[in-house]
């Protein structure tokens, strides 16, 4: 995955974009793999992954393969290869500029 | 990746909430986009290679940095204080442009280059007039921002920033939405500043209220903050200098609501610091050090640090006022020699910055080594806790028979004297060491002047035998640029013939 790259959800608002992306895993949210360009019908959302995404938040993996920062917020939960990302805060700093 | 992205999630969370006031107008995150998009198809359409401004800060500002990243075309934000022998060179090598600002000197400088003129007002208008219009395809174009370095010691170098570099610097320094709503920040640097861009991007990502200050007056300063309750704000220091002696002249308005001021962008006077840390009793002092090159900020000094240094009893803590605090987690920093080698806590050398926010390149070349580590060309020491300081350009170093002299630590011995208002060490030719140190000052009115050997036993006595000056000047002031950056190029000249 090239960083800038945007994928969307399948079944939900879902839009991010890519920081990092140092995987082959598959990236899904809400449970279905995410795409380029999404399709008209929208699927369901896996009970599993349904906890949601928050605007600005940026997602990662254990192994800090993967990041990537929500721009549209949706229903569905990021994951890769099955297992979920989680977010990864700013370092606190004082307003510099 | 593309920083336009930032302002449009500010749009998509809070169209309504206000996104900048400039002389009275009020923007929201809505109106600043579609302005922003407006500004894109304008530009798309005038086939142009670069999108600059010779402009104060205002709306027009905002709205081309993000319509140029939108349209996928280089913003090239131009010094307006140039000469017009030396703009007139940069126009040159912008061409063909799409210029915002003044359009009589555009005309006059650069009749012929092909570049498509508005004025501040004109643009605003275009860009309003084509808010909606054809959806606008990504653009695959890299580079964000092309700044002129300033040029104090070589004719001015393009500086390019990738919209990696600054995405990267803002995700890592600021958490999105993250200003309550009755947050506003001054932004009173002038758009050519990186500190300026750098405002402008952290305010829009954060989504707090932009106060826009075109031309930085301290009492207009004093009269936005009351007036639209300020709580951030940057300055460099010449402004907080200016700012102080409006305070002391005339009690200012209510500005309680400023919680936050950082500074940086030249070397911040001690006593000034104390002075301000006083004045403002309950605001935290911010500084940042940072280059054009690195997207802004690589270091800071917090609050706590300053209320800490300001009136301790503790030398090393209190010298901490002096430092610019500790690199960005963000970043890496070493301090090398002039082979390269990385120097031990306390030794002074070159400071050199690596990361993701870190461009290091110019149009013409990129200098970060193959490692990708960045020479910043700064001088600089890391005491035991981590806490950075400058020396100084490294370009400034005097080499007197083969010691490296750095004019900082003479610089600081001479203004504990209580007759020296500013001083400046710079490399004079010596027959004998082939440089050697000289110093010019600047006296407090109110004390007499200080006798030579006088000043030469006070560095003898704290420094070295080597650091004492061979050549002494007294002047009324020393010559600094608009943005307090002490010149001493002009400074050499005094010794000079």
């Amino acid at each position: 995955m090239k960083p800038g790259t945007k994928l969307k959800s399948v079944v939900c608002d879902t839009e991010v974009m890519v920081i990092r992306g140092n995987s082959d895993g598959i990236v899904a949210c809400g449970g279905a793999t995410m795409v380029d360009e999404r399709p008209a019908e929208r699927g369901a959302i896996d009970p599993a992954f349904a906890d949601g995404t928050r605007m600005g938040k940026r997602y990662v993996d254990a192994g800090g393969t993967v990041e990537l920062l929500c721009v549209k917020q949706g229903a569905g939960s990021l994951s890769l290869d099955g297992v979920a990302l989680v977010t990864k805060d700013a370092k606190p700093l004082p307003a510099s500029d | 990746m593309n920083i336009s992205l930032f302002l449009q999630m500010a749009a998509d969370t809070d169209a309504d909430r206000i996104a900048l006031v400039c002389d009275g107008r009020r923007w929201s995150y809505g109106a600043l986009y579609r302005a922003a998009q407006g500004a894109a198809r304008s530009i798309r359409a005038s086939k142009t290679w670069h999108v600059a401004l010779l402009d104060e800060s205002s709306e027009a500002s905002a709205i081309a940095l993000f319509g140029a990243a939108i349209a996928g075309i280089p913003y090239v934000p131009l010094n307006y204080r140039l000469a017009d022998a030396d703009l007139g060179a940069l126009l040159a090598r912008i061409a063909p442009a799409y210029i915002i600002g003044d359009v009589e000197r555009i005309g006059r400088l650069s009749a012929d280059a092909g570049h498509a003129a508005w004025s501040r007002n004109g643009f605003v208008r275009e860009a309003e007039a084509h808010a909606d219009g054809p959806e606008l395809d990504e653009t695959a174009e890299t580079i964000a921002i092309q700044l002129f370095t300033s040029g104090t010691t070589a004719a001015p170098k393009a500086a390019v920033l990738r919209h990696s570099n600054l995405v990267s610097y803002i995700l890592g320094t600021v958490e999105f939405g993250s200003a309550p709503e009755d947050d506003a920040a001054l932004v009173c640097v002038p758009p050519y500043h990186i500190a300026g861009i750098a405002a402008l991007l952290s305010s829009v990502y954060a989504m707090r209220r932009i106060l826009m200050l075109p031309a930085f007056d301290p009492d207009a300063w004093l009269a936005l903050v009351a007036a639209e309750r300020a709580t951030n704000a940057f300055v460099v220091p010449t402004m907080l200098a200016r700012i102080v002696t409006a305070m002391d002249a005339n009690a200012p308005g209510d500005i309680a609501s400023l919680r936050a001021i950082a500074y940086g962008g030249g070397r911040m006077p001690i006593e000034l610091i104390d002075r301000a840390l006083d004045l403002f009793p309950d605001t935290d002092f911010t500084n940042a050090y940072g280059l054009t090159e690195t997207s802004s900020t690589v270091a800071l000094l917090g609050p706590e640090d300053h209320r800490a240094a300001h009136r301790a009893d503790d030398e090393e803590i209190r010298a901490r006022l002096s430092s610019v605090g500790r690199p960005l987690p963000t970043i890496e920093l070493e301090i090398r020699d002039e082979n390269g080698k990385v120097l031990p806590v306390g030794e002074r050398g070159e400071i050199y910055v690596r990361g993701d926010q870190v461009s290091g390149e110019y149009k013409e070349r990129s200098a970060l080594d193959a490692a990708g580590w960045f020479p910043t060309r700064d001088a600089g020491w890391i005491d035991a806790e981590g806490y950075l300081f400058l020396a100084g350009r490294a370009d400034d170093v005097i080499v007197r028979g083969g010691e490296n002299i750095s004019p900082g630590e003479i610089e600081d011995v001479l203004l504990t004297h209580a007759a020296i208002a500013d001083a400046a060490a710079v490399a004079v030719a010596s027959a004998e060491w082939g440089e050697a140190v000289g110093i010019a000052l600047a006296c407090r009115p109110e004390h007499a002047r200080p006798g030579e050997a006088e000043l030469r036993a006070l560095i003898r006595n704290r420094l070295r035998s080597s650091r004492v000056p061979e050549r002494i000047v007294f002047v009324d002031t020393l010559p600094y640029n608009e943005m307090g950056k002490l010149l001493r190029r002009q400074v050499r000249k005094l010794f000079e013939g």
